[in-house]
C-alpha cells in the first residue's frame, strides 16, 4: 500500500513541477530573450545559421553606448520619470482625502459614489483619445509631457481613491476618536493621527501609480509625436523602429532595462493591488 | 508659557477658528475632502466622453475649426464598410478566444501556485511579469521572437527538423498566424492578473471545506469541479471581466506586432478608431467607431455593479 502512495506522490509532484516550469518559461521566455539579445553583437543576431540561444560571438555592450548616447533614451526615461513624479503628486493630494472620505465620512451616498468613482476605472483611454487629443490641443499641450500629466490622474485617482478607502476602513475608529476627544478636530485626526500610520497604504498607491503611468501607451502615443517629448513606453517602439531596419540590440536593451526594476518594486505590492482590484469579491 | 509661545497658540487657534466651521462639521467635511477628486475626474473623463458623443455626430475633422451635426451619419456610413466590419468581427474573436484561453490556463496555474514549494516567490515573480512590464515593451520582446527572418521559434523547428529552411512561418505576416500570434501574446499579458486574483479567491476558501471533502474520498475532479469551483465562481468572473474589458479595448499588442495587419485581418476597433481618428485626422469617424465599444463596457459595468450589490448583502 505505501509504495502506490509513494509513487503517486513522486508523479503528482513532477506534474507540478512540469506545470509551473512550463508556465513560468512562457512568462519569462521574453525578457531573457531581452536580455540575451542587449549583449549579442548584430554580426551574430543577423546570422540565420547561428545557434540563437548562445553568443557565437564574444559579447559586446556596442548597443547600450547606442541607445544611451545616440538616442534620446535617456530622455524619454526622465520624461517618464517627470510624469510619474508630478502624477503621483496628484494623485495623492486628491485620492487620499477622497478615500478618507468614503470610508468615514460620507456614509450611504458615499457609497454609491465610490462605485461611480470605481467604474470609471473601466471607461478606456481608446473610447477617450479622440476628443482628448482636440482638447489637449486646444490647451496648447500638444507634443509636451504636460499633457499626459493633466489626463494620468483621471485614471490614477480613481482607482487609488479606492485602494486607500480599502485602507482607511481598516484602521479602528477608537484611534481617530481618541484623538478628537484629545481636541483635535476630524480633520486634524486624519492628518495626524490616520495618515502617518498609513504609510504602506500610500506607498502602494505610489508605486501603483508608478507602474501606470509607466505602462501608458495610447494617451502618450496620441498627444506626443516631438521624439523628445516621449516616455519610455512610446519612444522605443516608435522612434527606434526605423521601417525596415530594426536595431534589435537596442530595442531589447531599451525594453529591457525600462521593464524589470518596476516589475521589482511591485512584486512587492501586488497581493494588496489585488485585493482593491477584485472590489469586495473576496469574503 | 513664554510671548512667543502664546501668541503662536493665539494664532493657531485663530487659523482654526476661522476654518473649524468646514473642518469641524463632518456633513461638510466629507464633500470638501471628496469633492476635488470628483471634479477631476468628471473634467477629464466626463467631459471628453461627453464629447466623444457629440463628435460622434458631427463633421469634425481634426484641422477643421467649425463642425456641424449630421445625424447618424458617421455611424451609418461605418458600420457600411468592410473595414469595419473586419475590425468588428476581429474584437469579438480576439477578446473572447484569448479570454477563454485565460481562464483556462489561469485556473490550472493557480492551483499549481496554490501548494508551497521551494522558490515559489521567483516564480510568482517571473509569473508577474508580462503583467507588470510596460506592455508596449513586452511585445517588443515578441516583436523579435516572432520575427519573419531571425524568428528563434522557427530556428528551434528547424532545429528539431519540423520545418525545412524553405518553410519557416511568417507569424505575422499570415493572416491566421497572425491573429494567433496576436492573441498568443494578449494571453502571456493578461495571464498574471487572472492568476492572482483567482489565487486569492482560491486561498481565501477555508481549509476544513477541502478536508471534510477529502475525508468524504472525493476524486481530485470531483474536489474540483463540485467544491472548489462554484466556491471561486464571483472570484473567476470578476477575473474575466476585467479580462474582456481589457481584451475590447486593447490596441497596443496589435499596434506594435502587426498594425492590424496584413490586409486588416488583425485590426480591431480600438486600432481602426485610432487609425481613422487620429492618423487620418477624421475625428468624427474615429469617435464614432470607438463608440461602438460603449455597450460592451456598459454591460460588463452593470456585471460589476451586481457583484458589488451581492459581496454587499452577504
Amino acid at each position: 500500500m505505501a509504495l502506490p502512495n509513494a509513487l503517486r506522490r513522486v508523479r503528482g509532484g513532477a506534474v507540478h513541477f512540469g506545470i509551473v516550469a512550463m508556465f513560468t518559461v512562457f512568462a519569462a521566455f521574453p525578457f531573457y530573450w531581452m536580455l540575451i539579445t542587449t549583449f549579442k553583437r548584430t554580426s551574430d543576431l543577423m546570422n540565420r545559421g547561428n545557434n540563437p540561444f548562445v553568443y557565437n560571438e564574444p559579447p559586446t555592450l556596442e548597443h547600450l553606448k547606442v541607445l544611451f548616447f545616440e538616442t534620446m533614451y535617456g530622455r524619454w526615461l526622465w520624461n517618464t520619470a517627470l510624469v510619474g513624479a508630478v502624477v503621483v503628486a496628484i494623485t495623492l493630494l486628491l485620492a487620499i482625502p477622497a478615500g478618507y472620505a468614503l470610508a468615514r465620512l460620507t456614509g450611504r451616498w458615499g457609497e454609491q459614489l465610490g462605485i461611480g468613482i470605481f467604474l470609471t476605472y473601466l471607461i478606456p483611454p481608446t473610447l477617450l483619445f479622440i476628443p482628448m487629443s482636440r482638447v489637449i490641443a486646444d490647451l496648447g499641450l500638444q507634443d509636451s509631457i504636460w499633457s499626459l500629466v493633466l489626463v494620468y490622474p483621471s485614471f490614477t485617482i480613481p482607482f487609488c481613491t479606492w485602494l486607500m478607502m480599502g485602507f482607511f476602513k481598516a484602521i479602528p475608529r477608537d484611534l481617530e476618536e481618541a484623538a478628537m476627544i484629545d481636541g483635535h478636530s476630524r480633520f486634524g485626526a486624519f492628518v495626524k493621527i490616520v495618515i502617518p500610520i498609513s504609510m504602506a497604504g500610500i506607498l502602494t498607491v505610489v508605486i501603483f501609480t508608478l507602474t501606470l503611468v509607466m505602462q501608458e501607451f495610447v494617451y502618450a502615443l496620441t498627444f506626443i509625436s516631438a521624439v523628445s517629448q516621449m516616455t519610455v513606453s512610446v519612444g522605443v517602439p516608435t522612434f527606434l523602429v526605423h521601417g525596415d531596419v530594426y536595431f534589435w540590440g537596442s530595442l531589447m536593451a531599451g525594453s529591457f532595462i525600462a521593464s524589470v526594476p518596476i516589475a521589482i518594486l511591485y512584486n512587492f505590492f501586488v497581493d494588496r493591488f489585488i485585493a482593491g482590484f477584485t472590489v469586495g469579491a473576496i469574503k | 508659557m513664554g510671548t512667543l509661545e502664546r501668541e503662536a497658540v493665539v494664532v493657531t487657534g485663530a487659523r482654526r477658528g476661522r476654518f473649524s466651521f468646514l473642518v469641524d462639521r463632518e456633513e461638510w467635511l466629507g464633500p470638501l475632502m471628496i469633492g476635488p477628486a470628483v471634479l477631476y475626474i468628471v473634467l477629464v473623463v466626463g467631459f471628453p466622453f461627453f464629447l466623444a458623443l457629440f463628435y460622434s455626430v458631427s463633421s469634425v475633422t481634426a484641422g477643421s475649426r467649425t463642425l456641424e451635426f449630421v445625424g447618424l451619419k458617421n455611424f451609418i456610413g461605418v458600420v457600411g464598410t468592410t473595414k469595419f466590419q473586419t475590425s468588428l468581427k476581429n474584437t469579438f474573436i480576439f477578446a473572447f478566444v484569448s479570454q477563454a484561453v485565460v481562464i483556462v490556463l489561469a485556473t490550472v496555474l493557480a492551483l499549481a501556485l496554490l501548494k508551497d514549494f521551494k522558490g515559489k516567490w521567483v516564480v510568482r515573480f517571473l509569473i508577474l511579469l508580462p503583467w507588470v512590464a510596460p506592455i508596449s515593451l513586452g511585445t517588443i520582446g515578441w516583436l523579435w521572437i516572432l520575427d519573419s527572418i531571425y524568428s528563434v521559434i522557427n530556428w528551434t523547428l528547424e532545429a528539431l527538423g519540423l520545418i525545412s529552411p524553405e518553410t519557416w512561418p511568417m507569424w505575422l505576416g499570415i493572416p491566421h498566424l497572425a491573429m494567433g500570434s496576436v492573441i498568443t501574446v494578449h494571453v502571456w499579458r493578461l495571464l498574471p492578473l487572472a492568476t492572482v486574483i483567482l489565487l486569492g479567491g482560491l486561498s481565501s476558501i477555508p481549509a476544513d471545506i477541502h478536508d471534510a471533502a477529502a475525508v468524504d474520498g472525493a476524486s481530485f475532479w470531483r474536489h474540483l469541479f463540485q467544491i472548489t469551483m462554484p466556491l471561486v465562481r464571483p472570484i473567476m468572473l470578476v477575473a474575466l471581466l476585467f479580462g474582456l474589458v481589457f481584451a475590447f479595448t486593447d490596441m497596443i499588442v496589435i499596434f506594435v506586432l502587426t498594425r492590424g495587419g496584413p490586409y486588416d485581418t488583425t485590426q480591431v476597433l480600438a486600432s481602426l478608431a485610432f487609425f481613422t481618428g487620429i492618423q487620418g485626422g477624421d475625428l468624427a469617424e474615429g469617435a464614432a467607431i470607438a463608440l461602438f465599444l460603449f455597450p460592451l463596457l456598459l454591460a460588463a459595468a452593470i456585471v460589476f455593479l451586481r457583484i458589488a450589490r451581492r459581496a454587499e448583502v452577504t
